[in-house]
């Protein structure tokens, strides 16, 4: 039955993600992965969604949070593991590492770490694709610091001016760091002033899967039957620090109350519960997709761990194509 | 051979570019308006079409961006600024997208794209019309900063950068755009990060390198000391900033064991800096003198005819920089006659006396 692989397929993809993240948190304190790390978990809902909405051939852009896109997307997972590792079987070769992934081959075209910029760059892809025909769909994360950045409404601007295929998806978790929104932004919502900017926009309760794919699916449908740029906004939680394997609640940015609550919403949870209440998954599927995933993150360890540095005088290279 | 301003120069090279490479498109605030940024983009939206000529919202940084991106994709944009001092609104794309994605990727991808940028100059362009920026670009290893100063080098660069898979800034004069020279009429290529000997000087005398509208002034200052004092300089015309083909002022330098750099830009922290250091590093022994530079004095170019008067070297200073290095007296009749062929015609703030501004 398609709907019920479907729905597994969106469970197996949000479990995949947080089971990943939990390894690297675990073994982050080994002092081995030498780079900032931000970890979605939490927020695995919508990268695990929209990917669900998109076509091999369709085209991602993310920011310094983005394992979750990039895994969703079909990213190489060793690659990725191999990149926190600095090491040469790294998407980026070591020059990069946990905010600069990259997979080509899964239309993953890049995550950095500035706040906004990729987000013109998704737009210029979303432009070189229709300029070229390709019927490509371009999606790009960003959070809700990158709405105040200039180059937000320029890139919103253009794709409307243009009426160009891509998809923006706002992860609204309120916080910029320790920032909140509040401190941030006047009380209005951010999807109503990407409307002003003439985009059909939605929001949603991110941590609903189906909901996100049903919107992304209606989305990416209306960017296919050429209805120019959507935006999507999205609210989640981020369970952990903004940077880094640990918690951070004993800082007091944020109640003991608003955590419990935000972890209580758990999407990958909350929809083990739905899968089991329809009869999709058994508790032997449930078992064994925990132990299949275990053993492919292990395996992409290893296999990542086993690759050789990369030789320090190869720093100076390909500074020009 | 033909001759063609540098505007129209630069035009023919676009429209050869567009016309081979159908992901060349370009875009930029102006780009099909009645100006066409000066000539230069004259003719090329009928040509082409507007799927493949853009004008421009005013989102320098957005844009750029929204360039990069159609770079990674398969195009091959041209964007246009038409003061250069526009371009630091997209410093952010410029430095940390556009010159990185090529390394930081691991060379999965690549950025072929050209910024066009145009220094502005005299009728009051004022502070932020006006400054030298290419120095500051040149800084960021990843990107490419070109600014030639012929007609000739103009097309040819173009047509380089355009084909280079990598980021390149295109560095104009305004004051270049009306100058004249022999321009082929087909499409060739210049080399980035090839210097040019403009005029072959004198074993024992001065190299003088520059670039961009300097090399014009070098070039007159040279003639002037060749007819009037029997001085023959060697003139290098640097047309690249980064890479800057030092190798090429080195030889020079060990020929004629003295150094003037000319630099149409602020002083401090400038390519001059760089070019000075470079060469006292490599060809100490050659040198017979300090080498010595000839900027921009470090403060804004101000707007006031009154005020800019003795901002701008020429010329003159040009060669009173050549005769120190020579340790030559500034008497005489020969240097009379010098300082009477270089005497500015007409008001200083012009590039020549037909020319009754706006820009």
């Amino acid at each position: 039955m398609i709907v019920a692989e479907r729905a597994r397929r969106l469970y197996r993809s949000m479990l995949r993600i947080r089971r990943v993240e939990e390894a690297l948190a675990e073994r982050y304190a080994e002092q081995e992965m030498r780079c900032p790390m931000h970890l979605c978990i939490g927020q695995e809902a919508v990268a695990a969604g929209v990917s669900a909405a998109l076509r091999p051939g369709d085209l991602v852009f993310s920011n310094h949070r983005a394992h979750g896109h990039y895994l969703a997307k079909g990213g190489d997972l060793t690659a990725m593991i191999a990149e926190l590792y600095g090491l040469s079987a790294g998407c980026c070769g070591g020059r990069g590492g946990s905010m600069h992934l990259i997979d080509l081959d899964a239309g993953f075209m890049g995550a950095t770490p500035i706040v906004g910029g990729t987000v013109p760059l998704a737009v210029g892809a979303a432009w070189a694709a229709a300029l070229r025909g390709t019927g490509q769909v371009v999606v790009v994360y960003f959070g809700d610091g990158c709405f105040e950045e200039g180059v937000m409404h320029e890139s919103l601007n253009f794709a409307v001016l243009h009426r160009l295929p891509v998809v923006f998806v706002c992860e609204n978790n309120q916080f910029s760091v320790y920032t909140r929104l509040a401190a941030r932004q006047p009380v209005r919502p951010i999807h109503a002033v990407a409307q002003a900017h003439g985009l059909r926009t939605e929001h949603a309760d991110g941590n609903d899967v189906e909901t996100v794919t049903s919107i992304a699916e209606a989305a990416c449908g209306r960017v296919r039957a050429g209805e120019g740029p959507q935006f999507l906004e999205f609210s989640v939680y981020r369970w952990r620090e903004h940077c880094g394997p640990n918690f951070d609640d004993q800082l007091g940015y944020r109640d003991a109350s608003e955590v419990s609550c935000g972890q209580a919403d758990c999407p990958i949870q909350a929809y083990r519960r739905s899968l089991e209440a329809r009869g999709l998954a058994s508790a032997d599927d449930l078992t064994a997709w925990e132990a299949e995933l275990a053993q492919e993150i292990r395996s992409a360890f290893d296999m990542a761990l086993a690759s050789p540095p990369p030789l320090s005088g190869s720093a100076a290279g390909k500074v020009y194509a | 051979m033909r001759s063609l301003t540098y505007a129209a120069a630069l035009r023919e090279g676009l429209e050869q570019a567009m016309a081979v490479d159908p992901s060349v498109i370009v875009i930029g605030e102006g780009v099909p308006d009645p100006k066409a940024i000066f000539g230069t983009t004259a003719g090329l939206i009928d040509r082409f079409g507007p799927q493949r000529v853009f004008d421009m919202p005013l989102s320098e940084n957005g844009l750029t961006g929204v360039c990069i991106g159609a770079a990674m994709c398969g195009m091959r944009p041209v964007m246009i600024h038409q003061r250069i001092d526009f371009a630091l609104l997209a410093m952010d794309q410029l430095v940390n997208n556009a010159a990185k994605w090529h390394y930081m990727f691991d060379g999965k991808a690549s950025v072929p794209m050209v910024v066009r940028t145009i220094i502005g100059r005299g009728w009051g362009q004022g502070p932020q019309h006006s400054q030298g920026l290419h120095g500051l670009f040149a800084q960021v290893p990843g990107l490419k900063v070109v600014a030639p100063s012929t007609p000739h080098d103009a097309k040819g660069m173009l047509l380089a950068a355009i084909r280079d898979p990598n980021p390149v800034l295109f560095v104009e004069h305004r004051w270049l755009h009306g100058v004249a020279d022999d321009v082929p009429e087909d499409s060739y290529e210049v080399p980035i990060g090839e210097a040019r000997v403009m005029r072959e000087g004198q074993p024992d005398g001065v190299t003088i390198a520059s670039l961009s509208y300097a090399t014009l002034e070098a070039l007159e200052a040279a003639k002037a000391l060749s007819q009037h004092l029997r001085l023959e300089v060697e003139v290098i015309d640097l047309r690249s900033v980064r890479p800057l083909d030092h190798a090429c002022v080195m030889r020079s330098v060990c020929k004629t064991g003295r150094l003037l750099v000319i630099d149409p830009a602020f002083e401090s922290g400038g390519i001059s800096g760089e070019l000075v250091c470079r060469v006292t590093h490599d060809a100490f022994d050659s040198l017979k003198a300090a080498p010595v530079r000839i900027c921009l004095p470090d403060h804004p170019v101000p707007t006031s005819p009154h005020l800019t008067e003795h901002y701008y070297p020429g010329p003159q200073e040009i060669a009173d920089a050549v005769m120190r290095l020579m340790q030559l007296p500034k008497t005489g009749e020969g240097y009379l006659g010098l300082c009477h062929a270089l005497q500015r015609k007409g008001r200083h703030d012009v590039p020549h006396r037909d020319f009754s501004g706006p820009f």
